[in-house]
């Protein structure tokens, strides 16, 4: 049996297999087709939820993606289950697991409904009000109770399991929603040479018309036209068609993003399919028809299972063949709930009443349903309901008041009129317009190549609906270049449901809205709304924080309105005059999965290796990352910890040889006539008088006289020179070269070529590195006559081609050989071979730091900030004072710059040799000064230096060249230590090492 | 994300380019000849248009080249880009010639 509320689907006689699936453990059986939600009501399931503060049992409000209450958690496995998707959008398959949320310990009897006796307690704005005091009671107490209590789904407790993937499309027309008027939409604009994109966010195409039995178009009942114009459609080769598609969200220049779901719909996914797939589609022009959304009515007692919206129950029965109560009563402010109840009575329904807020009721609609029997209460209002888990009867009286009549019922139809889906467009930047008619916001002015159509412009009459679809999928396809071949007609045979509507509640007695819910989903009712404006909200985007209405994640599709009607009443402001809530994307939830797309995982950064990166993971060396780069931070030997690696790697560096990998480091060519022009513009050196085959090591600054990059430079001829920068800066550094050459000096005749993936860059320190290197190398002569210290030579090394440094970041003496990337590993191996006599050993970056800090060497971004100039790092002799410009000239004598105070670079040794002290620890001239305390400077970097036996820094300190031999302090938790200044080179200060 | 015209490659999606601030500000010739004032209106003044706005951007992931664009700051509307070294249209406002 396929369900007690099974009926013939629409006048379609059709077999649907049956599919079997589990709700909250529970087997039922649906038909293909279903949705969650049509095959539970078909079981006579309309309990699905507990709502969010109160925990009342609610049931399905919708048929679509505006459902506020059925919320269900989907999934057999923990790594393919999802919490929060909307049973009114979920499509049953063979073997579907489903869940219900925020329950305990069951749907039907939940412990959380104690909230409702304590509901006098939880009135707007609660958070804010109750849970303020005592302050330490909210970490313990409030927020974990709130959290267990006022839930939505579990998040899954495993990885996804799935693949999500993006696509980039491109298209003439864009058409978002195939109902009546996005399908005219298409027809007409396609009817060119057009591209032209159709998405749906449903499983079916068609929108209302697959839920209208009344209306004919070209003789055909709806949705058989309907079909007939997809299938139309699919012929054309300039046409796609998306379903299970979401248009969630405009970005500027007709960016549309789209959510396709691909399986969540299949019992057996093909195992190469995503389960959804991102669309960033740019189209020239976009057609919105997005349809309209039909409104609650606000009346006490509103959210008990067996209370939906008029179309929802009219789309159960007629597309889905489910007939959602056999009693019925309905409650309207509208013509459309008539066709609503007529159509629930074809299916076998019993319309109880049709009770009407209007104060008289004519028309074709009207007289229909009286002419069969149903009778008909104007000026009527439901003004209270009974049944718990499910509606037993509703409370009917005169609009005004005065003695209310009991009536049974098992369904309780609701219709405020529609509420034109303006999300698009509002993201768009397009302004809207408040229509008091519809007593809803209706697009205004566009600002983007977008045009709205039917329901969502607020038309509702199906003939116009038709017409205006058409006529702006022809004015799409003619503004996108491609003038429409012609145009059709469509004979529309349709009775109008008129416009009528309302908003706010249609309570008199504002006592009995303490159950007049304004939003279902997070639990305010129409006195919650009431009382912010009492307590002086005034504006709705207030209103909503305070109550939180419309914030939750069905971000208010049922209830803004209402909302604003009640606050409009209550505070006698126009509607327009009270505000509208923003509205932003995503128009549904989207999944994060579908955002994340490829990037994760090992695909969620690009990680950069260098060409020896396998050697070092061969060698057991643990890596760090510095940028998108993984550098060999030390090679630990059996049994060593990185502290005594570190010392070892110091160790052998220093005595012997040490070798490290430096390819990271950026690189960038410089070429042209105007090459050492351009490089003494952009840094403080001078570089004319630097002949070619010599190094400079060479800072530049930005601007503003603060230090950017630093590196070593070999001018390798009079137009070539050889940049190194920073591993992270190298980026920076080019785009500011090519932002000063392009737009300052275009005249310069200079080439910029980032070389860093070009060159392998082998260090080799320590006082037998030339003695290793010199068998290996052709063509250059390595003696410290021949070669000193800063020159640069080029010659053959294991026969390949190498621009060779002799340089030195250690304080050694040093080499560093560039070779084309592709021999990096071959000459490194053969390096380290010919080191073996000389216990040659591989060093990393922490061993890099420590030599170097031993020198008093600088790492911008270490002992730079951003705030630190030339002198302040003690680089003021790198400064070429008579140069007449360079970048960041003019700023070095700015006032502030020039001060005596300023932070210096100097070097510090604790008192206690044995203490390393921490990086970016504050100092203090005295720890016992009453907080706050004042702090002259920062540690920049520590170490322990196995060569000097006892720990260094380095430090930023106020005038701090001037406080040599001083003692300072730094106040750490477990106490104040001590250190002294000192001069920031610790080891080797004439360099005789380096010279050597 | 918006389209952005490089006047080198043509219309290609924001992410492939890099906003390098306000345009026509031109460094001057002889920073040293300029007073700390002066100097610090260069370096540090901008102006925060609501509407057109010409600006530098580069096609950073393309083809590197620097060049302007005259944005309207309300609606991100781009009314033009144009090379290095061409002036703005003078309906535009804003620029600093
Ligand atoms: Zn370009």
């Amino acid at each position: 049996m396929t369900g007690t509320y099974r009926v013939r689907r629409g006048d379609v006689a059709e077999s649907r297999n049956a599919v079997h699936f589990t709700f909250d453990g529970k087997s039922y059986q649906g038909l293909a087709g279903d949705t969650l939600a049509s095959a539970l009501i078909a079981n006579g399931v309309h309990l699905v939820g507990r709502s969010f503060k109160y925990h009342r049992p609610r049931g399905f409000v919708s048929a679509g993606s505006e459902e506020p209450n059925a919320l269900v958690g989907v999934g057999a496995t923990q790594s393919r289950y999802t919490p929060n998707l909307l049973a009114t959008q979920v499509e049953i398959y063979d073997g579907l697991v489903a869940e219900s949320q925020n329950r305990w310990p069951s749907l039907e009897t939940d412990a959380g409904f104690l909230n409702e006796y304590f509901s006098a307690f939880l009135p707007a704005g609660f958070y804010y009000k109750t849970f303020m005091w005592p302050r330490t009671a909210w970490k313990k107490l409030y927020e974990p109770v709130i959290r267990r209590m006022a839930g939505l789904g579990k998040a899954p407790a495993e990885p996804d399991a799935d693949r999500y993937t993006q696509v980039f499309a491109h298209c003439d027309v864009l058409i978002v929603g195939a109902g009546p008027a996005g399908l005219a939409a298409a027809l007409e604009a396609s009817n060119s040479d057009a591209t032209v994109i159709l998405c749906d966010e449903q499983a079916e195409m068609g929108g209302s018309l697959l839920s209208d039995r009344s209306a004919s178009i070209d003789g055909m009942q709806a949705a058989d036209w309907a079909r007939a114009a997809l299938d139309e459609l699919r012929k054309r080769p300039n046409v796609k068609l998306m379903s299970r598609t979401t248009a969630f969200g405009w970005y500027p220049h007709n960016f549309v993003g789209l959510n396709e779901r691909v399986t969540d719909h299949l019992s057996n996914p093909a195992t190469n399919q995503p389960r959804e797939r991102l669309w960033q589609v740019r189209a020239k022009e976009v057609v919105l028809a997005a349809g309209a959304i039909e409104r609650p009515l606000v009346f006490t007692d509103n959210d008990r299972p067996g209370i939906m919206l008029a179309g929802a129950a009219r789309t159960y029965v007629n597309r889905y063949g489910v007939v959602p109560g056999k009693q019925v009563v309905v409650f309207t402010a509208c013509d459309s709930a008539y066709r609503a109840a007529l159509d629930l009575k074809a299916a076998g329904a019993r319309i109880q009443v049709i009770v009407d807020l209007r104060k008289s009721v004519s028309g074709y609609w009207v007289d229909k349903a009286r002419a069969e029997g149903i009778k008909v209460r104007s000026d009527s209002i439901v003004r209270g309901t009974s049944g718990w888990l499910r509606v037993k009867s509703a409370q009917i009286s005169n609009a005004q008041g005065g003695d209310a009549e009991t009536v049974a019922c098992d369904l309780i139809l609701m219709s405020g009129g529609f509420t034109p889906s303006v999300h698009l467009f509002s993201q768009s930047r397009g302004k809207l317009s408040y229509s008091e008619e519809l007593r809803a916001y209706v697009p205004g002015e566009s600002v983007e190549r977008e045009r709205s159509v039917g329901a969502c412009k607020g038309l509702f009459a199906l003939e116009s609906v038709i017409e205006s679809g058409a006529k702006g999928g022809r004015d799409a396809a003619a503004k996108a270049g491609f003038p429409p071949h012609g145009e059709r007609s469509y004979a529309v045979s349709a009775q109008s449901v008129g416009a009528d509507a309302f908003i706010g509640s249609v309570m008199t007695d504002h006592q009995a809205e303490k159950r007049a819910w304004v939003d279902f989903q997070n639990d305010v009712t129409a006195k919650d709304v009431r009382l912010a404006t009492r307590e002086g909200f005034r504006s709705i985007e207030h209103v909503k924080r305070y109550t939180t209405t419309g914030m939750a994640t069905d971000q208010g599709k049922l209830s803004n309105m209402n909302a604003l009607g009640v606050v409009s009443k209550q505070i006698d402001v126009a509607v327009p005059k009270v505000g509208l809530t923003t509205f932003r994307p995503p128009y549904t939830p989207t999944t994060f999965g579908s955002f994340a797309g490829q990037s994760r995982g090992d695909l969620f950064d690009p990680v950069r290796k260098t060409s020896i990166h396998a050697w070092a993971e061969a060698q057991g060396a643990r890596f760090e990352d510095v940028g998108v780069w993984k550098r060999a931070w030390y090679f630990p030997q059996v049994g060593e910890d990185m502290h005594a690696a570190v010392a070892r790697e110091c160790k052998a560096t220093r005595e012997s040889v040490g070798i490290f990998d430096a390819s990271t480091l950026g690189k960038i060519e410089i070429v042209g006539k105007d090459a050492a022009e351009f490089m003494n513009r952009m840094y403080t050196n001078a570089w004319t008088k630097l002949e070619p085959g010599r190094l400079r090591y060479g800072v530049m600054l930005r601007e503003d006289g603060f230090i950017m990059d630093d590196g070593v430079v070999g001018r390798m001829a009079t137009d070539r020179f050889h940049v190194t920068t920073t591993t992270g800066g190298a980026a920076r550094v080019l785009s500011m070269m090519e932002d000063y050459l392009q737009t300052e000096w275009p005249d310069l005749e200079v080439w910029l070529t980032s070389t860093t993936e070009q060159w392998s860059v082998i260090a080799l320190q320590g006082p037998n590195a030339r003695k290793v290197l010199e068998p290996l190398v052709d063509g250059i002569d390595l003696s410290a006559d021949a070669m000193p210290h800063m020159s640069v030579r080029e010659g053959r090394i294991c026969g390949v081609p190498t621009r060779l440094f002799r340089v030195s970041f250690t304080g050694e003496l040093g080499f560093e050989v560039n070779v084309p990337a592709g021999y990096g590993r071959a000459v490194w191996e053969a390096i380290f071979a010919a080191g073996k006599p000389y216990g040659i050993t591989p060093y990393g970056t922490e061993t890099m730091h420590v030599l170097r800090a031993e020198k008093g060497y600088i790492i911008v971004g270490q002992e730079t900030d951003g705030t630190v100039t030339p002198d302040d790092a003690g680089l003021g002799w790198a400064v070429g004072k008579a140069k007449r410009d360079f970048v960041g000239k003019r700023s070095l004598s700015r006032p502030a710059l020039v001060r005596e105070d300023r932070k210096q670079l100097v070097g510090l040794l604790t008192t206690d040799p044995k203490v390393v002290l921490e990086e970016g620890a504050q100092i203090v001239l005295d720890p016992t000064h009453p907080i706050p305390v004042p702090m002259i400077g920062h540690i920049t970097s520590s170490y322990w230096s196995a060569t000097l036996n006892r720990s260094i820094a380095l430090a930023l300190v106020r005038g701090g060249r001037s406080r040599m031999g001083e003692e300072l302090s730094i106040p750490m938790p477990d106490g104040v230590i001590k250190a002294k200044v000192v001069d920031s080179i610790l080891f080797d200060p004439k360099g005789e090492r380096l010279n050597a | 994300m918006l389209l952005i015209n490089c006047p080198y490659c043509g219309p290609r999606p924001e992410a492939e380019f890099a906003n390098g601030g306000q345009a026509h500000i031109a460094r001057p010739a002889d920073p040293m000849s300029l007073t700390d004032d002066e100097w610090a209106a260069y370096l540090y003044m901008r102006d925060n248009t609501k509407g057109l706005h010409h600006e530098r951007w580069r096609h950073a992931n393309g083809c590197g080249r620097f060049f302007n664009a005259s944005r309207d700051t309300t609606t991100d509307v781009i009314k033009r880009t144009y090379r290095m070294g061409e002036r703005p249209e003078a309906e535009h406002q804003g620029a600093k010639p």
